[in-house]
């Protein structure tokens, strides 16, 4: 099965005195796999989560993302990696308020050099899909917290990347917001996007992820697909 | 208790401080910067505006100079003039003549007044020793400063008079009297020994009155001298108003211009300090908000972000004025070579006025947001930065976000309208420098232009003589106050102890009719003339040939082209009230020629009076040098080699021309125009630093939400870049035009200080390709203002600027 990250015995220190943040962690995830990163606070699921957004760099070890090892790159060649290959969607959604609903969502596109129009199109396509094209010319602010998470959803589908990273997307919704994000992202599973998340949600996690990774320390304590615990 | 009430506060403040070093270290700077280009601009305001009467008052000048007949009034009668109704100090009588010395080379110099003093100092007149010693004892002389130059210096010999047998006088020291009361300095023995070469001794009396400020004070201090000694004793006076009012002419030409530099530095110093100040207050609202969570009193946070601003405008104070006295000193150095007398050291007042205002408005700065920090909510404060924002600048994103540009630069051109307040502080900042440097352009332009019009002879590659070069005199000392150029020595030369050969002009025009390099020429010759309606003579250039290449600039009318005519400078025209069109009589030696005037020169050379016309109106005029032009290709060196050898033995001689350079006045107004003009600019750069830093911190989150979606190094850069190009472009349209208008202000209101009107060449200056480069200079203080902050922006963090709030 082809794997869209490789974690090879990837270590990450802050302080060359403290514990690791993570510790020799080797992981991997299938194409069209739904990842799930559950684990107390300080576990280093977060830390798991930049470095496979190439956001940070591992003190050890080889992170691999859609065949390509993004530890060594530089920081313009990790942008234009993040923007063709990556799409993120964070707990408190990283709007920018500045920007209409179809600004931010297209922006990413037009990073790479898109078309205003033909970003325009793909963010219409995604509005559709996720159900907020009504508020296509509204801007964040004005929005309800599920709302924004979806633009955010589709922030990070606009280019149509191999790997959709979710940070407690549903950390900062009250109930029925994040019940609708939870369909969205099963919804999106079921659709082939790989995806990995980082929850506290055990239940968001058990309705959206096809595989469940339990971090404590810095450390894998349980793999759901090998149902070990380690 | 700590110095900002309890220990708490204290902590606060300081950490206030230590944390946002890049604006710590920028108020700093742009405060520092701002104080020392106002403790620049205000000492020379303060130098250029009355360094007569700095100088005067240092030295306690005379306000009457009076030349007594020691046979008619004995010294203790003299002395008892010292007492007198009105008269509050008296000095002398000092022994008086005049005398006539020639130097080791033989250049006779002018009559000199030498007056004899046992020292510099005195109840009035306490002259200023410039360089070397007084002098002690007979055969020493101390010479008036003006005259020091490259052959007359300390230790040189000076020959008392043309005479075989004239006594030697050795130069001990320079020095300078604001109030003129002599040229030179020696022992009384010294001056009653040279009066029996020549002149008569007289009796020198130094007065100075309670009331002296009207030439009618004077002329009644002047009749209760003479009552006092009796008839005929009083041989002459002098007032100080007319030492003053030469002296002031010079130095009314840097007024207008040092004044427009000094409003430019003061105001753009307004502008900065108060945008960086409430902008560091404004960008700490969520700190305050925690503050007051925990237990600080409105009161108290007021207090802790005033300090958090005082403490590095304090220390930039502290150093601008340091900077500023450091930078000031060496010009008023070179301001008191020519004024003579200004003091070398910035005004103790402008020392504590000029730091102390910065400092209220840094306190005002400071306060007005911290007020409004203060009554803020806490939970209003704490959700600054958490919540989004809203409404301000989201029209432009929209309407930004149209244009057929990348995305990083459609977003970075909408950055500027989210703060309007602190945008136009930026393109304040960036019009101010820009208006700073166009005028600095224009008027080192202008300055220029005048020095190349004062020396029209320059212009020829060669100048061929009818005497020796080496007898010609040196150019008599600059007038009080400094004149813009100096006399050309084109037929001025003085007769020497004997009396040179004179080659025969017309065999020097042969010489060089027969050079096969010589393009084009024309003779010339100064000599003195008189005039119809004016009293005393008139100095006048006659020219022989084709004249217009070294014609003077012409400001109205045209140069002379032939016989019957006469061109003249502004003053001429003022002091006899002619124009042109009108006919002069003018007389030299025993030839009378009606002379029509027909062009108006700028000539700021001197305060005589001036007329310049052709040679063939005085048949006995004859050409005293002749100034030549080569044909391109011809080396001026070796055609000057050529001509001299023939002209040499014929009691000639030949030489390449060399532009005389820009006088003093010149090149220190010129270095404090690029002096003030990079201050400036480095202010407004300074600005633009500290709202770009500003406005990235806000922007810090976005920014790294734009590096999360992919976002690259080079795109942020360009972002923020692109941010301020527009405020760049702006500031620039508004900056040029202003500083355009600025000079075309001032440059006539200089020429008017200095009694002439200036010419299109002094007053055009600008090119077209220039002024779009200026505009452009708008755009790269901008661009540099914001590289450090968009390099941080590039740099930072992804996963650091996602956390920042």
């Amino acid at each position: 099965m082809h794997q869209v990250i490789e974690l090879e015995g990837v270590a990450k220190r802050y302080d060359s005195a403290g514990a690791p943040a993570l510790g020799q962690l080797t992981l991997s995830v299938a194409k069209g796999e739904a990842l799930a990163v559950t684990g107390p606070s300080g576990s280093g699921k977060s830390t798991l989560l930049n470095l496979v957004a190439g956001l940070d760099k591992p003190t050890d070890g080889a992170v691999i993302v859609a065949g390509r090892r993004i530890d060594q790159l530089s920081e313009h060649a990790l942008a234009k990696f993040r923007r063709e290959h990556i799409g993120m969607a964070f707990q408190f959604f990283n709007l920018l308020d500045d920007l209409t609903v179809t600004d931010n969502i297209q922006l990413p596109a037009q990073l790479t050099g898109t078309s205003r129009r033909e970003a325009a199109a793909r963010a219409g396509e995604l509005m559709e899909m996720l159900g907020i094209q009504k508020h296509a010319r509204a801007y964040p602010g004005r929005l309800s917290g599920g709302e924004r998470q979806r633009v955010a959803v589709a922030r990070a589908l606009v280019n149509r990347p191999a790997l959709l990273l979710a940070d407690e997307p549903t950390g900062a919704l009250d109930t029925a917001s994040g019940h609708d994000v939870r369909e969205l992202l099963t919804d999106l599973h079921r659709a082939g996007q790989t995806i990995v998340l980082v929850t506290h949600d055990l239940t968001l996690a058990e309705a959206c992820a096809s595989r469940t990774v339990h971090l404590v320390d810095g450390r894998v304590a349980v793999d759901s697909r090998t149902q070990a615990v380690r | 208790m700590s110095l900002f009430g309890t220990g708490a506060m204290g902590r606060v403040v300081r950490s206030g401080v230590g944390r946002r070093r890049v604006q710590t270290v920028v108020i700093a700077v742009a405060t520092m910067m701002a104080v020392a280009s106002a403790v620049v601009a205000g000492s020379l305001m303060v130098a250029a505006a009355a360094p007569f009467d700095h100088a005067f008052g240092r030295q306690q000048g005379a306000h009457i100079t009076a030349q007594f007949d020691p046979a008619r009034a004995s010294a203790a009668r003299l002395a008892e003039t010292g007492k007198l109704a009105g008269v509050t100090a008296s000095s002398g009588p000092y022994p008086s003549t005049a005398f006539r010395p020639v130097d080791q080379t033989g250049f006779q110099l002018p009559t000199l007044t030498l007056v004899g003093r046992s020292g510099p100092d005195g109840d009035v007149d306490r002259v200023d020793l410039k360089s070397g010693r007084w002098a002690q004892k007979p055969g020493e002389i101390v010479l008036a400063a003006s005259f020091e130059g490259p052959a007359i210096g300390i230790g040189a010999a000076l020959k008392a008079s043309d005479t075989t047998n004239a006594p030697t006088l050795s130069i001990v020291g320079f020095a300078v009297s604001a109030s003129e009361t002599a040229d030179s300095w020696a022992t009384p023995a010294q001056v009653e020994a040279l009066a029996s070469e020549g002149g008569p001794v007289t009796s020198q009396m130094l007065y100075r009155f309670d009331s002296a400020s009207t030439k009618e004070q004077i002329l009644a201090g002047r009749r209760k001298l003479a009552a006092s000694v009796g008839f005929g004793a009083l041989l002459g006076t002098r007032s100080w108003l007319d030492t003053k009012r030469a002296a002031d002419q010079g130095a009314a030409a840097t007024v207008p211009f040092v004044m427009a530099f000094g409003v430019l530095g003061i105001v753009m110093s307004v502008i900065i300090v108060s945008s960086v100040i409430s902008g560091a207050v404004g960008t700490s609202l969520r700190r305050i908000g925690i503050l007051k969570a925990i237990g600080f009193t409105p009161r108290e946070v007021v207090r802790a972000y005033v300090a958090q601003a005082l403490i590095p405008a304090g220390a930039g104070v502290a150093l601008g004025v340091v900077l500023g006295n450091l930078m000031a000193v060496p010009l008023l150095l070179d301001t008191e070579a020519v004024y003579g007398g200004v003091s070398p050291s910035v005004a103790w007042w402008v020392d504590v006025t000029v730091p102390a205002a910065p400092l209220v408005i840094v306190g005002l700065a400071a306060l007005i947001p911290a007020l409004r920090a203060g009554r803020l909510r806490t939970v209003e404060a704490i959700a600054v930065g958490r919540s989004p924002r809203t409404g301000r600048g989201q029209w432009a994103h929209r309407a930004m976000g149209l244009l057929p540009l990348p995305r990083p630069v459609t977003y970075g051109l909408a950055i500027p309208f989210a703060h309007p307040a602190r945008t136009l502080a930026m393109l304040l900042a960036v019009a101010f420098g820009t208006v700073a440097a166009t005028f600095a352009v224009g008027l080192t332009s202008s300055l220029a232009a005048v020095g190349t019009s004062q020396d029209p002879e320059s212009r020829a590659a060669v100048t061929v003589t009818t005497t020796k070069l080496n007898n010609v005199a040196p150019p008599p000392p600059p007038p009080a106050g400094g004149g813009v150029a100096g006399p050309s020595p084109v037929g001025g030369g003085v007769a020497g102890p004997s009396e040179p050969s004179v080659a025969d002009p017309a065999r020097v025009r042969s010489a060089i009719t027969s050079q096969a390099g010589t393009r084009s020429y024309y003779g010339k010759t100064r000599t003195e003339v008189a005039v119809a309606g004016i009293s005393g003579s008139v100095q006048a250039s006659l020219y022989e040939g084709a004249s217009r290449s070294g014609s003077y600039e012409m400001i109205s009318g045209h140069w002379i082209t032939g016989r019957g005519q006469a061109v003249v400078p502004t003053r001429f025209l003022e002091r006899t009230s002619t124009r042109i069109g009108d006919t002069v009589r003018v007389t030299h030696e025993k030839e009378t020629a009606n002379l029509r005037i027909v062009g108006e020169s700028f000539d700021t050379s001197g305060s005589e009076l001036e007329i310049h016309a052709d040679m063939a109106n005085f048949a006995s005029a004859e050409p005293s040098a002749f100034l030549v032009e080569v044909k391109s290709g011809v080396s001026a060196d070796e055609y000057a080699q050529k001509v001299a050898a023939i002209v040499q033995p014929l009691g000639g001689d030949a030489t390449t021309s060399t532009p005389t350079g820009q006088e003093g006045v010149l090149l220190i107004m010129s270095a404090m125009a690029v002096l003030l003009t990079l201050m400036l600019v480095s202010v407004a750069g300074l600005g633009v630093l500290n709202s770009v830093v500003l406005d990235t911190r806000e922007r810090i989150h976005d920014l790294g939400v734009c590096k999360a979606i992919g976002m690259s190094p080079r795109q942020v850069i360009s972002l923020v870049l692109t941010s301020v190009t527009a405020i760049g472009v702006i500031g620039g349209l508004i900056g040029v035009p202003t500083g355009y208008a600025l000079h075309g202000f001032v440059m006539p209101v200089m020429g008017r200080a200095v009694g002439t009107s200036l010419p299109s060449p002094v007053l055009d200056v600008y090119e077209p390709v220039q002024l779009l480069l200026l505009g452009l200079g708008g755009v790269v203080i901008a661009v540099l203002g914001a590289l450090i902050p968009a390099g941080w922006a590039a740099r930072v963090r992804t996963a650091t600027a996602l956390r920042t709030e």
